[in-house]
């Protein structure tokens, strides 16, 4: 197990997040090779900050690129994410994360 | 004058002292290894037949069992290295040298063997080759095949597992060699002839029927989301795109998914008629919902698929049957299918590199090539055209004069495998495999000039349309992902690439990731093929859970 917290800068020029329903988006499930991502909106002003809690101890600076790359690519900002991770690969970490987003775009636009 | 017949006399002599042990061709289980000792010679070129699916299980075993003070020192020349026992015949020192294509679950041993300097290798083929080469200079003086039954004529009949057993008896029939044939039974009429009696020598009754392999079986209970995002990006970005009617899927859980998105994702783009339509392939069980629901015209099998007999049998329309009702498979024509009269290949890697090679060599395993290279190859000597194709030569070919098309050539992989090893590096492990095993060229399943499209989590890299090197190396990286190789892109020059449509990803291509789920699956268990099948498919006892 590996705790790990990662700070990125928002972009204050992007539009603030505004998770419709409950007011934040969960997807993905707690199982192998899989992970579970929640995004929550925070104080405005800031950044994203990433908790991840990973079962597969190392791989930091993987971690970091690949939610540094969503982070930015999809211009976020005053956003918490917290992820549960059972050793997912990169590629089903961005799969999740790019559902997550497009979630929570779903809701900005209604 | 010189003798000219000495092949033919020397098999009159094999022929007698192999007669001496049976009843007219046929000899019992109990003399087969006597019948081996009597028909084989010290340095002979024997084929065990061993297919991807099919083994002549029963003579491998009896081959081991030979007296090694009789016969050894023989040329191995096979298809496929796939039992314990055809690597027995090395370390009993009855066979020393090799010729194959294909060594699956034993390219570890092999390897270890290989190292300790017990089998010399000739050279790993692929299947047209080693083929070509029976024809040519590796022409068996003994084969050793499988058949289903057989009369006592010799007449064989190898029900949907023809498989390879035409071409090698052909080579060895014709040049005066000896053929031998375990026969799960003996009848007294085949239902069909597959290879006509006064081809083959010896029928030996096999204790036990020989061994298949499920090989092309895939649950679909296994298929990830991250290969249905990547079936979604192949169907959308390359079948539609460039119309595939004629082509060829390899083995895997990657193209399995482009096989259960027909019914569902295509059929909602309305490509039912415009995509798919004719195939080299085995009969995948994971076809079954494309062809149920209209998608597939016709099929020619390389070999066929344990427990899709009946089903097959149920479709003539769509596979090659005999008068018998069941499937005749043909590797070698099947081979020449997918390479001469297919517009695309797809199939799985383990590794690609910055030029697009790609291979499945790993460190301590020789694993061979099969099929993969034959039909993931443009075909140089192609004439006819077809709209894919000719499309395909379009983008390759901007500018040239005389106009050409080119096979479009699909490599699938995740940008990390299990373990999270990179599927992109910059060196290929094939290299160090090569200084390893001593080998004349690193072991390359498909050359990188030979790609058109790589297929990742990340999008697709259309390699056809790169200016130059540089371009394509970039372009590489831009769908590889967090590896090493994927983190080294220059992002303005991705960007780039994407803006001219060489990197397409998911949202270029008009997919939300959030349909990207197994619900897209046509099938999503066992169970699901076998209803689709209205209960003529049969899985094998280890893909049930019921």
């Amino acid at each position: 197990m590996e705790h790990l917290q990662f700070d990125f800068p928002g972009d204050p020029a992007a539009p603030a997040p505004h998770p419709h329903g409950p007011g934040y988006v969960l997807v993905g499930v707690v199982s192998s090779g899989n992970l579970e991502v929640l995004l929550e909106p925070a104080t405005p002003g800031g950044g994203c900050r990433v908790r991840v809690d990973t079962a597969v101890a190392g791989y930091g600076a993987v971690w970091r690129a690949v939610l540094a790359e969503f982070c930015a690519r999809h211009r976020l900002r005053d956003l918490t994410i917290s992820i549960n991770d059972m050793g997912a690969t990169p590629a089903v970490v961005s799969l999740r994360l790019d559902q997550a987003f497009e979630e929570l775009e779903r809701g900005a636009a209604r | 004058m010189g003798q000219w017949d000495k092949l033919a006399s020397n098999r009159r002599a094999r022929l007698a002292r192999g007669r001496a042990l049976g009843r007219g061709k046929c000899v019992s289980a109990e003399q087969a290894t006597a019948l081996l000792e009597a028909v084989i010679e010290p340095g002979d070129r024997v084929c065990i037949e061993g297919d991807n699916q099919k083994q002549a299980d029963f003579l491998a075993r009896c081959l081991v069992a030979v007296d090694v003070s009789r016969v050894h020192g023989l040329h191995m020349v096979q298809s496929v290295l796939a039992l314990p026992e055809h690597l027995e015949v090395f370390e009993r020192g009855i066979a020393r040298r090799l010729d194959f294509s294909f060594s699956g679950p034993q390219g570890a041993r092999l390897a270890r063997l290989v190292q300790e300097g017990r089998i010399e290798i000739g050279a790993i083929h692929t299947y047209l080759e080693l083929f070509g080469r029976y024809f040519i200079d590796l022409t068996p003086r003994v084969a050793l095949v499988a058949a289903t039954s057989a009369d006592r004529d010799g007449n064989l009949y190898t029900g949907p597992n023809t498989e390879d057993t035409p071409a090698i008896v052909e080579a060895t029939a014709f040049k005066s060699g000896v053929v031998v044939a375990q026969v799960n039974e003996l009848v007294e009429r085949v239902p069909r002839v597959d290879i006509p009696g006064d081809w083959v020598d010896f029928v030996v009754p096999s204790p036990a029927p020989h061994y298949l392999e499920p090989l092309f079986t895939r649950d679909p209970a296994h298929i990830s989301e991250i290969q249905v995002l990547m079936a979604m990006m192949v169907i959308r970005g390359i079948y539609a795109e460039y119309g595939v009617n004629r082509l060829n899927h390899g083995i895997g859980f990657d193209t399995a998914a482009v096989e259960l998105l027909l019914p569902t994702y295509a059929e909602d783009l309305g490509l039912k008629g415009r995509i798919g339509r004719h195939w080299a392939m085995n009969p995948h069980p994971t076809i079954i919902p494309a062809i149920e629901s209209g998608f597939v015209e016709s099929i020619h099998c390389f070999g066929s698929e344990l427990g899709m007999e009946a089903y097959v049998a149920a479709r003539p329309d769509v596979f090659f049957t005999g008068p018998d009702g069941s499937l005749r498979s043909n590797r070698a024509f099947c081979q020449a299918a997918g390479h001469y009269a297919c517009d695309l290949f797809i199939g799985s890697t383990l590794q690609i590199d910055l030029e697009g090679n790609s291979s499945t060599a790993t460190l301590d395993r020789i694993t061979g090539f099969g099929g993969a290279p034959n039909m993931g190859a443009d075909a140089r000597g192609r004439r006819h055209a077809s709209p894919a194709w000719l499309r395909a030569g379009e983008e390759a070919r901007a500018g040239a004069a005389m106009p050409r098309g080119r096979k479009l050539v699909v490599q699938m992989a995740e940008t990390f495998r299990e373990h999270m090893q990179p599927a992109f590096v910059a060196r290929l492990d094939a290299w160090q495999l090569m200084e390893r095993i001593g080998a004349a060229l690193p072991p390359v399943m498909i050359y990188g000039d030979d790609v058109t499209h790589i297929v990742t989590e990340e999008g697709i890299a259309n390699l056809l349309r790169c200016r130059n090197d540089e371009e394509r190396a970039e372009a590489i990286r831009g769908v590889a992902g967090f590896t090493p190789v994927g983190r080294a892109r220059s992002r303005a020059a991705v960007e780039n690439l994407r803006d001219r449509g060489v990197i397409r990803r998911p949202e270029d291509l008009g997919i939300d990731k959030r349909d990207a789920t197994r619900d897209l699956l046509a099938a999503r268990s066992m169970k699901d093929l076998v209803r689709w099948s209205g209960g003529l498919y049969d899985p094998p006892k280890r893909f049930r859970n019921w």
